[in-house]
């Protein structure tokens, strides 16, 4: 460990880092701008100078950059050395010459890098008289706002967009005082994670546009730690209410899962909580009376009493709700509310996750692979965050020679310089064009049936015990000889795969790879996706798909308890309707309306996951929680808390005798050896902090007294979390709270969210106290899991699901800026895909899927292979097909254009 | 910038060879690295500066995105992006040019021309460009007009070199 003396005190400190990165690490407080955790070092800004010093007795020393130098054994700097102080004064200072300072009224103020460090150098005046320049701002689409006169040149925005992210359309463009970044003219920034400038950019450039609708400063925000409910992966984020709406979901960061970063899925599709389309009111049959909603449900419900309750679940709600509405149920009365198909290929992932021997990676796990092997999965569309980390991770080979040169890997100018465009093997087998083609070494497109038939060969012949699924022609082989050859010279291989390609065989393919590889390399990894936030864990439990309901012998009249679901989107239209009208009674409880909620007796408002607590499992198996942001109004309350009422007055709660979160985690948590460790996700509501709760409030909180004063003049008193250690208000304590219950990222000179790197031993690595979430599976097996894939003859047109990172995901997509963003239903087919009629763009055609008719638009995939097309599922207007599926009937309505 | 349009300009036969032969130059797939010589000429042979028309034909030629070209067209001065007179008078202003007077060039200029600096003269024949250090500093004040430098320069000498330049560009225009 080298030893270094920072101002004439001895450190032991971490080889084979920077300064800048050792001496955050070490607590000192040093002014950076262009050097950020995940995107390394340019040099580019000169705001880290320190003093260097030769050895003990040089006492001049030289200024340097500290994100640029090594550490060092015996090496001698100071931060306070007084012409490194006054260097990184002047290096503000010329930054600052053409900056508006326009805090009041610039959405960053308050959480602003630059205020941070304007602050720390003490540079606190305003020397500059001359005229500053100015610049057109740009429309940059439903996402971002553009403010170009506030940039301070630092470049993190085109590092992060183009070489992190792998975006196109936003550059540095000019020189010197005219430096501009931007696109080459308005229009929407087109990558899926160009929210995350609105962090990046240090200054207010870049920020989130869906915020200043409804802008809150910092300070005056109600936050909580939470987890993105619009994919599998489960990215950590904050949530931020103000005057009872939900005003910002910004970054938290996990170092095993997302780091710094979101997509803009998950980022901006947190308005869904505020829409009108909202659930705010019981919704009760009968004209009762009653004290409060809870009585009202009480006496409305009485004439269900000693019925039969059948639950129906949901992938995305909690695993405390799905867990109370099963009990209430009762053993064989649960039922998930997913498609049979899905509930199929989902039982089947986590059997691969659990039964196997390949152990399923963090998004951590992904970025450290060498080779990534993407298996039927558009990852950009079904799993955003996962997309970006396998960008990274196409770095690792060529970097190998960078690092071989002595170029650390923090050093982001050199090591891109000695990389240029390389890039490590990435193989996509999928139906068509994905986002991630345009880095991938190879790509193959071909129909579920092919694809399976190649991994199994794949695996075979890396694996004589693993079975073939079918001889395969010449283009298949070279395919899969090349993928062998791939995997084989990996020294980190991973195979991604999921649920969302809708096929079971190119999901056990998947699998039979990465088992078959395993066997050559104990560092092979698998990641799966999934469909909902909480697939997985529903998956976890026990019960059938809820279509099986049509098909029990047994008469199923009774009381239909549905659980955050739309069941139009898991089955067609038709079956649902007949699910429905077995029972007598059907109570829907979730937040937003829909078709099953509008077809149901009695309705009852749950609340979002700003409005209530729970665990999620995401992709990677990980069970995380989220915390209640503010306590909802009116009648809304945590489903949880409805299902414990209905319970009650169902005359089922000796099944459920709970009163509090924390008692169903308990009980859930001895339920099942897999959801033991649940109890251990996050400290119980009586957890303290020397006798103090955690503020979900900042200290500088604004306007408390007066912001009901329309109403009434005296403070109402606020809401008392009994389910959770964090308080409503400001009050509690000012130590940094347990990693999984940070409820904002906040330091003492550090507002904005770099303060992050206060709450890492070591910049970069996991939050103080280990990163939250825990695994709940581990592969157990000692011998492969081998499937024996059946490849089913194909027909003479598959219809394959596509997906949509904005418009598949049900949540949102009800989100006005993701709506915008969405495209309107059609058909994807590729120029050969129906023989004879040539699909050209625009063509209208008519087919039929499962004895239904559909009339879509052609749009053409030209990487479509014959005899495969396919259908964006979830869009809003899309009806739910079970997909892949043949289609039969084909008819060509109107030519293309 | 706009967005691609129809490029009704295209290269010569003869500067087509010579953009071919650029290419060649740079290992397959690096064709980018060609960028700046094509440009050079682009601006040579397309009026004496760089349209988005001519920049998107260029990045078609390269096979590269538009936006890269406008990113390193933009970056340097010596890429005219809007269109400039028959002659362009480049005047330096650094350190020794000004010391030797070019303050007063350049005002003599803008008088007599009636422009100011990136303008160009209502009869379209001159453009004046104030720029840095054009490494003749032993003979100045310098200004560069296309590919010579004229030198020593002085308000007197400055309107026979202003006719002389006219005088030029109307015999090759005839
Ligand atoms: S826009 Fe922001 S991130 Fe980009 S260079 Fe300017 S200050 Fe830096
Ligand atoms: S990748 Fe998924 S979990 Fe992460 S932010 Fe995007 S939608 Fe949310
Ligand atoms: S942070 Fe070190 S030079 Fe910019």
């Amino acid at each position: 460990m080298p030893r270094i003396h920072i101002d004439h005190r001895e450190y032991d400190v971490r080889p084979g880092r920077n300064l800048l990165e050792t001496c955050l690490s070490l607590g000192f407080d040093l002014p950076y701008f262009c050097w950020h955790p995940a995107l390394g070092s340019v040099g580019a800004c000169r705001q880290c100078a320190v003093k260097a010093f030769a050895n003990a007795e040089d006492t001049n020393g030289k200024l340097v950059m500290a994100c640029m130098e090594s550490v060092a054994d015996g090496q001698r700097i100071s931060i306070r050395d007084p012409q490194a102080v006054e260097f990184r004064e002047n290096v503000i200072g010329w930054l600052m010459t053409n900056h508006p300072h326009d805090c009041a009224v610039c959405d960053e103020g308050g959480s602003c890098h630059l205020q941070d460090m304007t602050v720390m150098t003490g540079h606190a005046y305003r020397k500059f008289r001359f005229n500053k320049r100015t610049y057109r701002n740009q429309y940059l689409g439903p996402f971002l706002n553009h403010e170009m006169n506030r940039c301070i040149q630092c470049y993190r925005c085109v590092r992060f967009y183009k070489d992190y992210a792998g975006g196109h359309d936003l550059d540095a463009f000019a020189s010197a005082n005219r430096v501009y970044f931007g696109r080459s003219d308005d229009g929407v920034l087109e990558n899926e994670f160009s929210g995350n400038l609105a962090e990046v950019c240090p200054t207010g450039v870049f920020t989130d546009k869906t915020l200043k609708q409804h802008y809150t400063r910092k300070w005056d925000l109600t936050s909580a730690p939470s987890v993105c409910v619009h994919c599998s992966v489960g990215c950590n984020t904050l949530a931020g209410e103000r005057y009872g709406s939900l005003r910002l979901i910004s970054n938290r960061y996990n170092g095993s899962v997302n780091g710094y970063f979101l997509c803009d899925r998950g980022r901006f599709g947190y308005e869904f909580v505020n829409v009108s389309s909202r659930i705010r009111e019981p919704r009760i049959p009968v004209n009762t009376q009653g004290e409060s909603w809870e009585e009202h449900v009480h006496k409305a419900t009485e004439v269900f009493r000693g019925t039969r309750i059948v639950g129906i679940g949901s992938p995305r709600a909690s695993l405390e709700a799905n867990f109370v509405l099963s009990r209430i149920a009762g053993r064989g009365n649960f039922y998930h509310g997913v498609s049979s198909s899905e509930f199929e290929l989902s039982k089947t992932a986590s059997q691969i996750l659990a039964k196997g021997t390949v152990p399923s990676l963090s998004l951590k796990d992904v970025e450290k692979c060498d080779v990534v092997v993407i298996w039927g999965e558009d990852v950009t569309n079904t799993a955003p965050m996962l997309a970006l980390a396998v960008r990274q991770a196409l770095r690792n080979r060529p970097m190998e020679k960078s690092i071989a040169a002595n170029i650390p890997p923090w050093n982001d100018a050199a090591t891109r310089e000695r990389v240029q465009q390389e890039r490590g093997p990435l193989v996509i087998g999928s139906y068509g064009t994905t986002r991630l083609d345009e880095v991938a070494s190879m790509t193959f497109r071909a129909s579920p049936g092919a694809l399976s038939r190649v991994g199994c060969a794949v695996a075979n012949q890396l694996d004589d015990a693993a079975p073939l699924a079918g001889t395969l022609d010449e283009e298949e082989q070279a395919v899969a000889n090349e993928i062998v050859r791939v995997l084989r010279s990996a020294r980190r291989p991973v195979i991604i795969s999921g649920v969302s390609s809708g096929s079971m065989e190119v999901l056990q393919s998947a699998a039979n790879m990465a088992e078959a590889v395993r066997r050559h390399n104990a560092d092979t990894g698998l990641v799966l996706t999934f469909p909902a936030c909480n697939s997985l864990g529903l998956a976890l439990m026990e019960g059938r798909p809820f279509a099986e309901l049509l098909h029990e012998e047994q008469d199923r009249r009774g009381t239909l308890i549905i659980l955050e679901n739309d069941l139009y989107r898991h089955a067609d239209p038709r079956t649902v309707q007949k699910i429905v009208a077995l029972f007598d009674h059907v109570i829907v409880i979730d937040h937003t309306w829909h078709e099953t909620a509008r077809n149901a007796q009695l309705v009852l408002p749950a609340g979002t996951f700003a409005e209530s607590e729970g665990t999620f499992v995401n992709n990677e198996g990980r069970a995380q929680r989220y915390f209640q942001v503010y306590e909802p109004v009116n009648g809304i309350r945590e489903s949880w808390r409805w299902l414990l009422t209905l319970g009650n007055a169902l005359g089922v709660s000796q099944k459920g005798p709970w009163n509090s979160h924390d008692e169903i985690v308990r009980a859930l948590a001895a339920s099942a050896d897999v959801f033991e460790p649940v109890m251990r996700v996050a400290p119980s509501a009586n957890y303290r902090i020397y006798g103090q709760r955690i503020p979900r409030q900042p200290h500088r909180y604004s306007g408390r007294t007066a912001m009901s004063a329309n109403r009434s003049v005296s403070e109402g008193k606020p809401p008392e979390d009994r389910d959770a250690p964090l308080s409503y208000t400001m009050e509690g304590t000012r130590l940094p709270p347990p990693s999984v219950a940070i409820p904002f990222f906040w330091w003492p000179g550090w507002n904005s969210v770099q303060s992050v790197a206060k709450y890492q031993d070591e910049v970069g690595g996991p939050l103080r106290g280990g990163d939250p979430g825990i695994r709940l599976l581990e592969p157990t097996s000692k011998a492969p899991l081998y499937f024996s894939v059946s490849a089913q003859k194909p027909p003479e047109v598959i219809v394959v699901p596509l997906h949509h990172i904005f418009g598949s995901e049900e949540l949102s997509v009800l989100a006005p800026a993701i709506a915008e963003r969405c495209p309107k239903p059609y058909l994807a087919a590729g120029p050969m895909t129906f023989g004879m009629h040539t699909a050209d763009h625009g063509a209208v055609m008519r087919l039929e899927i499962h004895g239904r008719m559909l009339t879509l638009p052609v749009v053409v995939d030209p990487a479509m292979p014959k005899g495969v097309a396919g259908l964006p599922v979830g869009l809003p207007g899309m009806e739910y097909f079970e997909l892949p599926a043949s289609a039969s009937v084909i008819m060509q309505l109107q030519n293309a254009e | 910038m706009g967005t691609q349009s129809q490029h009704n300009t295209t290269f010569s036969p003869e500067t087509l060879e010579l953009v071919k032969r650029i290419i060649a130059r740079y290992p397959e797939g690096k064709q980018k690295s060609a960028l700046l010589p094509v440009l050079h000429l682009a601006q040579a042979e397309f009026g004496g500066w760089l349209s988005t028309e001519t920049m998107d034909y260029v990045a078609s030629l390269l096979d590269i995105k538009p936006i890269e070209v406008y990113e390193v067209a933009t970056f340097y001065t010596m890429f005219n992006l809007k269109p400039v007179g028959k002659c362009v008078l480049e005047v330096c202003r650094t350190g020794p040019c000004a010391l030797r007077g070019s303050d007063d060039i350049i005002e003599h200029l803008q008088k007599k021309l009636n422009i100011r600096d990136g303008e160009t003269s209502a009869d379209g024949m001159f453009t004046l460009m104030t720029v840095e250090c054009l490494a003749s500093c032993g003979t100045a004040p310098v200004m560069q007009v296309g590919d010579h430098y004229i030198e020593n320069l002085s308000c007197e000498s400055l309107d026979e070199i202003l006719d002389r330049l006219r005088a030029q560009h109307e015999q090759k225009a005839s």
